[in-house]
């Protein structure tokens, strides 16, 4: 994984609350059996007509979301299904991070496995972003993941909360999979005190 | 480390290889991992490209589920896939076990079914143990006292290299159901109720135990539709403490313990429940007498009422985005603010899903539907959560009784839950489903579905519309004994 810099980006203006992963991607494009080429399918039903044309009026379509990375969502954004086919769509369409006042846990973790960062800002910071960003098509934010910084356009800037852990491994392009397979002498130990609970052969 | 303990804290200790530091969360130890077709396939392919293989095959186990049509079998008893896509994943779920040494319940074999029904079932669910699946509904074997968690694609291949997970401990929060539900109230309409009052993401962060005595008294398929729902209400896990209730289902079944070991076990387990004098981090209370059958209006699983009240009216929100999601959400069902929900027409009614189509749920089920017939232009669909539940349900002459009444009997699957396996909603129609997300699309685009328990969804379709299962339960019915 690529390490993870300070960058600048408008902003996509999707305040609705509790979008849950089935609307970041529908069921029927999970068949796959790759993580690529999901960007297309990114907000599928809401982002496409039954014949396949763009919507107009959703926000992806419209010019001024040509080429934003940073998504601002409402609160509870990427509820419901473990699906990781949700980040894998997001930063398949250029997305690199999510503004929301909080996020669904199994979708904050799968994020954070693929580069996309989930930043958390407080109600009031949300509320005052989102009405800039509804009068202001141009604005822009700035992250900067080793600051913890978010840079907002009225020219304030805000600290946003990260797992440690994470930030590590997103700074310097080193992936958690790695990490664990280093623990091997520990996970060794452990299996040495505490035998297998199940023998799922003896099932089957 | 305090003396009083949660039910959490202590599964959660038994499992901790490296503890929490400040600069590297936990790596906790997983006991059984739960493999399906959907969330793998690239897993696999992260460890053949790290040269890795599969750690610990005997505690890991693989089924069919998500992309596997329901749809009768043919004459060669083999149960078709007509979908070029869903056929390559499926291959691939098969080839993937074989090279790596998986069991897997494959379509069309005696034990495939649902991932969250053939855990259970088989004895592989037990109190104490660590459970992951790469889905969202591994919260149901909670129900055995279990910590089970949904997990993404990642943290599948980092499961199956090294039977562990890097996790921050969650927070937890206890919820307290305590009296008695009145006839026709189930334990659906329970959890229902619970996500309606702490909202979609009230549970975010947490770990939810379910305690009380309405929970005490729940048979082990009841608490796992509890368990099951939590992540609907935002808890990767919710846990009930094991009781003689959890022994009893378990005692026999081919993956428990046996003989002395099973005697070691149970005494092990009896210590699986929250100290006094410890505490939660969040609690919430409900009252089982209070309740009344639930179902949703929205679009999301928080947004449930009792069956004989009516849509909330967007006007009445004050926060500015909750109004318009409120708004989007009447807008996509077609349904006005203030209206009761009670006579809306249905198109379809859906008995399975992960939630509710174990062989108690179709008993229900059925027992209600015996002698009546589904209302004229409904479709109402039976989907057995495994093919054991299906061969149980039909020697008990269950198929019949639904057959009798107009109701298509399935294969077992996730069906018309997830849509992508060819059942699924039109656009435009309603469906009560006994499943466990009412989401835009998520059972077919454009459908509309209204979550209910299984007898709420037996009394719409025998009606045709949105009915009060009370009012099936409140005749006097003969007696009957499956």
């Amino acid at each position: 994984m690529e390490p993870i810099e300070s960058f600048t980006s408008r902003v996509v203006l999707l305040p609705a609350e509790n979008v849950d992963t089935d609307q970041i991607i529908p069921a029927r494009f999970l068949k796959v059996t790759d993580k690529t080429g999901l960007g297309d399918a990114l907000f599928s039903d809401w982002r496409y007509n039954a014949d396949g044309s763009p919507k107009a009026d959703f926000v992806l379509n419209r010019p001024e979301s040509m080429g934003a990375q940073v998504l601002f969502a409402g609160d509870n954004f990427g509820c419901g299904s473990s699906r990781e086919h949700a980040p894998w769509a997001l930063v398949g369409y250029g997305f690199r991070a999510v503004i929301s006042t909080f996020f669904a846990d199994i979708f904050r973790n799968n994020s954070l496995k693929n580069g996309l960062l989930p930043i958390t800002v407080s109600p009031d910071v949300h509320q005052a972003l989102q009405a800039r960003l509804k009068n202001d098509l141009d604005a822009e934010v700035t992250i900067d993941l080793a600051e913890q910084a978010l840079s907002l356009p009225d020219g304030g800037t805000v600290e946003f909360p990260i797992d440690p852990f994470a930030k590590h491994c997103l700074l310097n392009g080193v992936d958690q999979f790695a990490f664990l397979l280093g623990e091997e002498d520990a996970i060794r130990e452990y299996e040495e005190t505490h035998p297998p609970r199940v023998q799922t052969s003896k099932v089957a | 480390m305090s003396s009083s303990r949660t039910l959490f804290q202590k599964i959660w200790d038994r499992h901790v290889i490296r503890p929490e530091t400040s600069e590297t969360p936990a790596i906790l130890y997983i006991d059984l991992h739960l493999v399906h077709e959907v969330t793998s396939p690239q897993a696999f392919t992260e460890l053949r490209t790290r040269g890795l293989t599969v750690r610990s095959p005997d505690q890991t186990i693989a089924t069919m589920d998500h992309s596997t049509p329901t749809t009768p079998r043919g004459p060669d008893g083999r149960i078709p896939v007509s979908d070029a896509q869903a056929a390559a994943q499926l291959q691939q779920l098969v080839q993937n076990c074989a090279e790596f040494g998986i069991p897997l319940f494959e379509l069309g074999s005696e034990k495939q079914g649902i991932v969250h029904v053939i855990g259970p079932e088989r004895g592989l669910t037990q109190p104490g143990m660590t459970i992951v699946c790469g889905d969202s509904h591994t919260s149901t074997h909670g129900a055995f006292g279990a910590l089970a968690f949904g997990i993404g694609t990642s943290e599948v291949g980092h499961v199956l290299a090294t039977q562990c997970l890097i996790q921050n401990r969650p927070k937890t929060m206890e919820i307290r159901v305590d009296g008695e539900l009145h006839p026709g109230v189930t334990a659906k309409d329970i959890i229902l109720a619970i996500i309606a009052q702490i909202g979609i993401g009230g549970g975010t962060g947490y770990v939810i135990e379910y305690t009380g005595s309405a929970i005490r008294s729940l048979s082990m398929e009841e608490r796992m539709t509890i368990c099951n729902m939590s992540i609907e209400g935002g808890a990767r896990a919710g846990l009930i403490a094991p009781d003689e209730t959890t022994f009893e289902y378990i005692r026999g079944r081919p993956g428990a313990p046996a003989g002395k070991e099973w005697d070691r076990a149970v005494a092990d387990w009896r210590e699986l429940k929250t100290d006094e004098g410890a505490t939660y981090d969040a609690a919430v209370t409900l009252n089982a007498d209070e309740l009344r059958p639930m179902i949703t209006y929205g679009t999301n699983p928080g947004m449930g009422m009792p069956i004989d009240g009516t849509v909330p009216n967007p006007a009445d929100v004050a926060d500015e985005n909750q109004r318009t999601g409120l708004e989007r959400a009447l807008g996509y069902m077609g349904l006005a603010a203030g209206k009761p929900l009670l006579g809306n027409p249905i198109d379809v009614v859906f008995i399975g899903s992960c939630t509710n189509s174990r062989i108690s749920d179709l008993r229900s089920a059925a027992q209600a539907i015996r002698g009546r017939k589904v209302a004229p232009g409904v479709r109402m669909m039976v989907v057995p959560g495994s093919q054991l539940v299906k061969k149980q349900a039909e020697a008990e002459g269950l198929r019949e009784i639904f057959e009798a009444a107009g109701a298509e009997w399935r294969e077992a699957g996730c069906s018309m839950c997830i849509a992508m396996n060819g059942d699924q909603l039109a656009p435009g129609e309603y469906a009560v489903s006994t499943s466990n997300r009412n989401f835009e699309g998520r059972q077919g685009k454009g459908g509309r579905t209204f979550l209910a328990s299984p007898l709420t969804a037996v009394a719409s379709a025998v009606k045709g519309c949105v009915s009060d299962a009370r009012e099936l339960t409140e005749e006097v019915r003969p007696t009957w004994n499956p």
